[in-house]
């Protein structure tokens, strides 16, 4: 069986699934039930500075977006930082570290951008004997009004003094959570990097509103008739959390940087992807909060079992794996042709393949009498809808031209060479490949 | 002492009371919310569907569940009312699994189909329930259209007509209206009067007139009606039925599965309702199934369905055959009858098995039978009709008779699978066609 053991910037634990700073680690309690459960490690629920702890809304605090048979595809949430005593906090951290000492446990913290703030609670927090901190410049609702959160991720400046201060004042690792509701993710990377931090996690929840109540006018979750945006998580965020991974990753600035994915990991499979995009480890929260604690036991089943299969021995085989293959557009190859096969002992003539074609993209399938749909080679552009809205996997495929075949659309013979927009004629600014 | 199944003869009050409530509540039991928008997902969308193409009355299928899916069921009620004004009853009554169902790609794919009827009765349920009548009356006409019976043909017509501004009178021989909803179709599939409520929906049109008890041919000649009115719509159903040409065919405790049936559906008590023991119920289609089925449903200990060729070539559909099965009714098949045997009321039914081509094979077997149900096809009643084909009115295009003036649909005019909703369609169409008649 394949070894899952998790080693992150220095921090241990028995496989790389933590749950992520959120309501599920917000107490002793909960956290001990998801270390019974299998969890790697928590990230504990923010820790704010000492005095009156912050309040939340008595009202509903999440709001979501449903796929069929009220599948949960989205979650949002207007909860603040943990809202009990910073001390019972921090001696049930300790408390917990100390009776698993083989799961990670790191303290989330969010204080104001003041040296004095952070450098009175670094050594609290140093005290309980958790295994490292992470920072919470993420939180886009609430706290980011106060000058905390998503406002300190926005301000790349910001981020660097802050994580600087925190390497000054605690001795472990810093972890740097940040936003995703900014323009280039990679800039507050850098300077995180810059600051000093171990490793970055990312993403936060992005700004959002789930619905609108048509009866009340009242966005949804409705507070008394109102509505704040709050923070979107959960499977629907996956895809932009990959996207930015994967930007941090290939970034010369900020390649080899410790990533700590988060968004929407619901499965093994996802967690798998997240790595193979350079994270190191991932964070779970919606699925937990959707399923309860014991979804881990898949990941960890799941994960392992395709680690078997694909012979890797441990989660560095292949952490990274598809960071080579991200690029950007402009070095795409411009040679390679495909065109897509409907296979029609798989059809089950619905048609949708046909509408989406005709209606919406290029006229390229056509529909016969007895409600066959074949490609026109001559129309199609390969550009993939047909399959994404084929109910029937597999049945569309895009397959490859060979080399020395003429593409039936453009009448060009397909080149063995690549060739990218950089160097194509049509390009006003191509640099000539010679 | 009170009667059980075992009790020989024709008796009623076999069950008790319990079991009666048991047996004839729904046949599929209504969606919940929830239960409609799971099974409305599951709709693809399939571009010009192939369940559309498979409904006689051509109802936009994924445009309806789609509607369901979200949240609009009204809507959905409205698109499948517009093409089939009793979408309501045959979201109960159809054969599903020949037609829409039958055709649905996940049928193919999985063996599984939407579940399009039971949708459908979701979204006219939804919308009735309410007493909402999404549609209205264009302005007046001034022209008078006759439609006799008040059946799905007749009622589809008459609506359509009444929308469309003209003045309709429906004449129908029975006290009731609703033809075969009300008196022809087994009561679990119907349950709660919903036949007479459909009705009173679809009334609410507007510019109907019922009449009942007058019947074609007794209280008034098709010669007055065409001359009473600018168009007569003929949609009386078969009223006749085929005699059982047996020794012994007319002994005491033979009677004719509609008949049955009608009292059934008429019953207020199913305790006060004779069934023989032994029930044998002759034919093949869905009167015979839903004939035989009742009849266990009531409390008859044996029920066979005699049938003369395979099941393949039954009119029933798998379906109401595996119903049948399923509640305990023997389906013999490659039988015929040749002889009632019994004193005076029958005691036993004796048949010779037949070869595909109907020559018999010299093999008899008799079965005991206290109660015989013919259910060998119905005949049109009267005289002084437009041309018959096949001793049915015979048409061309939407309901065209050989008369002037007079239309014909549902089950008494020929072509057609005698289904409910085929006589909805044609009722719709040849209103339509009166339409532009009138109007030229």
């Amino acid at each position: 069986m394949a070894n899952l053991q998790s080693d992150f910037v220095g921090i241990k634990s028995p496989n790389p699934f933590w749950l992520a700073s959120a309501p599920p680690t917000d107490k002793e309690y909960n956290v001990r039930r998801a270390f019974e459960a299998g969890w790697g490690g928590v990230v504990w629920k923010t820790l704010g500075s000492e005095g009156p702890p912050v309040v939340n809304v008595n009202g509903p605090r999440y709001g979501a977006i449903y796929g069929a048979d009220r599948r949960l595809l989205g979650l949002n949430n207007i909860e603040l930082i943990t809202d009990r005593d910073l001390y019972t906090n921090l001696e049930e951290i300790k408390r917990v570290k100390a009776d698993y000492p083989d799961r990670a446990v790191i303290v989330s913290i969010m204080v104001p951008c003041e040296e004095e703030a952070w450098k009175a609670i670094l050594p609290l927090v140093e005290d309980t004997g958790a295994d490292g901190i992470e920072l919470n410049f993420g939180c886009p609702h609430g706290m980011s009004e106060r000058g905390m959160g998503s406002a300190v991720g926005q301000v790349p400046e910001y981020i660097e003094m802050v994580t600087r201060w925190c390497k000054h004042y605690y001795s472990k690792p810093v972890i740097v959570k940040l936003t995703p509701n900014i323009t280039d993710i990679r800039k507050p990377a850098a300077a995180a990097k810059a600051g000093g931090a171990d490793a970055v996690s990312l993403i936060n929840t992005i700004n959002s509103i789930t619905s609108v109540n048509l009866d009340t006018m009242s966005p949804e979750p409705s507070i008394d008739g109102k509505g704040s945006h709050g923070g979107y998580c959960g499977p629907a965020v996956k895809p932009i959390a990959m996207s930015m991974v994967s930007e941090i990753a290939r970034n010369p600035e900020t390649h080899g940087l410790p990533i700590s994915g988060i968004g929407g990991i619901t499965t093994w499979r996802d967690a798998a992807e997240f790595i193979t995009l350079g994270c190191g480890n991932v964070q779970v929260c919606t699925a937990a909060m959707t399923y309860g604690f014991k979804v881990v036991q898949e990941m960890i089943s799941g994960l392992s079992d395709w680690m078997d299969e694909k012979g890797h021995a441990s989660i560095d085989d292949f952490k990274g794996a598809a960071v080579p293959n991200v690029t950007d557009w402009q070095y795409l190859n411009l040679n390679y042709v495909a065109k897509a096969k409907i296979n029609q002992d798989l059809c089950i003539s619905c048609g949708r393949c046909f509408a989406a074609c005709e209606d919406t993209s290029h006229q390229a399938i056509s529909m016969s009498e007895t409600r066959v749909f074949e490609v026109i080679d001559e129309e199609c552009v390969a550009c993939n809808l047909c399959v994404n809205v084929c109910p029937v996997e597999n049945c569309i495929t895009m397959e490859a031209m060979e080399p020395g075949q003429t593409d039936p659309r453009t009448g060009k013979v397909v080149e063995p060479d690549y060739a990218n927009w950089t160097t194509h004629p049509n390009n006003p600014a191509a640099t000539a490949a010679e | 002492m009170k009667p059980s199944p075992f009790s020989p003869g024709v008796e009623a009050g076999r069950l008790d009371d319990g079991a009666y409530a048991e047996n004839f509540s729904d046949l599929h039991p209504a969606f919940d919310p929830h239960e409609a928008l799971v099974a409305a997902d599951r709709c693809y969308f399939c571009h010009d569907a192939p369940c559309v193409t498979a409904c006689p009355t051509e109802i936009d299928i994924p445009l309806f569940i789609r509607q369901i899916a979200t949240g609009t069921p009204d809507a959905a009620a409205k698109t499948i009312l517009t093409q089939n004004i009793m979408g309501g009853m045959c979201a109960r009554v159809c054969p599903t699994e020949t037609l829409c169902e039958e055709a649905c790609v996940r049928e193919l794919a999985e063996g599984k189909p939407v579940k399009i009827g039971q949708l459908q009765r979701y979204a006219t349920d939804h919308l009735q329930e309410q007493g909402i009548h999404p549609f209205s009356r264009a302005d007046a006409t001034g022209k008078s259209v006759a439609v006799v019976g008040a059946g799905p043909a007749g009622l589809s017509c008459a609506h359509r007509l009444a929308m469309l501004g003209h003045d309709v009178t429906v004449y129908d021989a029975r006290p009731k209206p609703g033809g075969l909803n009300e008196y022809g179709i087994a009561a679990y599939k119907t349950p709660e009067n919903f036949a007479q409520a459909e009705v009173d929906w679809l009334l609410k049109i507007g510019g109907i007139t019922l009449e009942h008890g007058k019947a074609l041919g007794l209280d008034m000649t098709l010669e007055q009606l065409k001359g009473d009115f600018d168009a007569v719509f003929l949609g009386m159903g078969l009223g006749g039925v085929n005699a059982l040409a047996v020794e012994g065919g007319d002994k005491d405790g033979v009677l004719n599965a509609v008949d049955f049936i009608a009292d059934l559906r008429q019953a207020s008590d199913m305790g006060a309702l004779p069934v023989g023991r032994d029930v044998v119920v002759i034919g093949g289609g869905m009167t015979a199934v839903d004939a035989a089925v009742q009849s266990k449903l009531l409390g008859a200990l044996n029920v066979t369905l005699a049938y003369r060729r395979g099941r393949d070539r039954m009119n029933a559909s798998v379906f109401e055959q595996d119903l049948a099965a399923s509640k305990g009714v023997r389906i013999m098949t490659h039988v015929v009858p040749r002889a009632l045997h019994g004193n005076g009321a029958v005691r036993e039914i004796e048949f010779e098995y037949v070869n595909d081509d109907m020559t018999g094979t010299g093999e008899t077997v008799r079965i005991p039978a206290d109660q015989v149900l013919r259910a060998i096809g119905q005949t049109l009643d009267g005289d002084a009709l437009p041309d018959l084909d096949g001793g049915k009115i015979a048409v061309t295009g939407a309901g065209r008779t050989s008369m002037d003036g007079v239309w014909a649909g549902g089950d008494c005019a020929a072509g057609g699978d005698d289904l409910t909703v085929t006589a909805v369609a044609e009722g719709r169409d040849a209103a339509m066609d009166i339409h532009a008649s009138l109007m030229g």
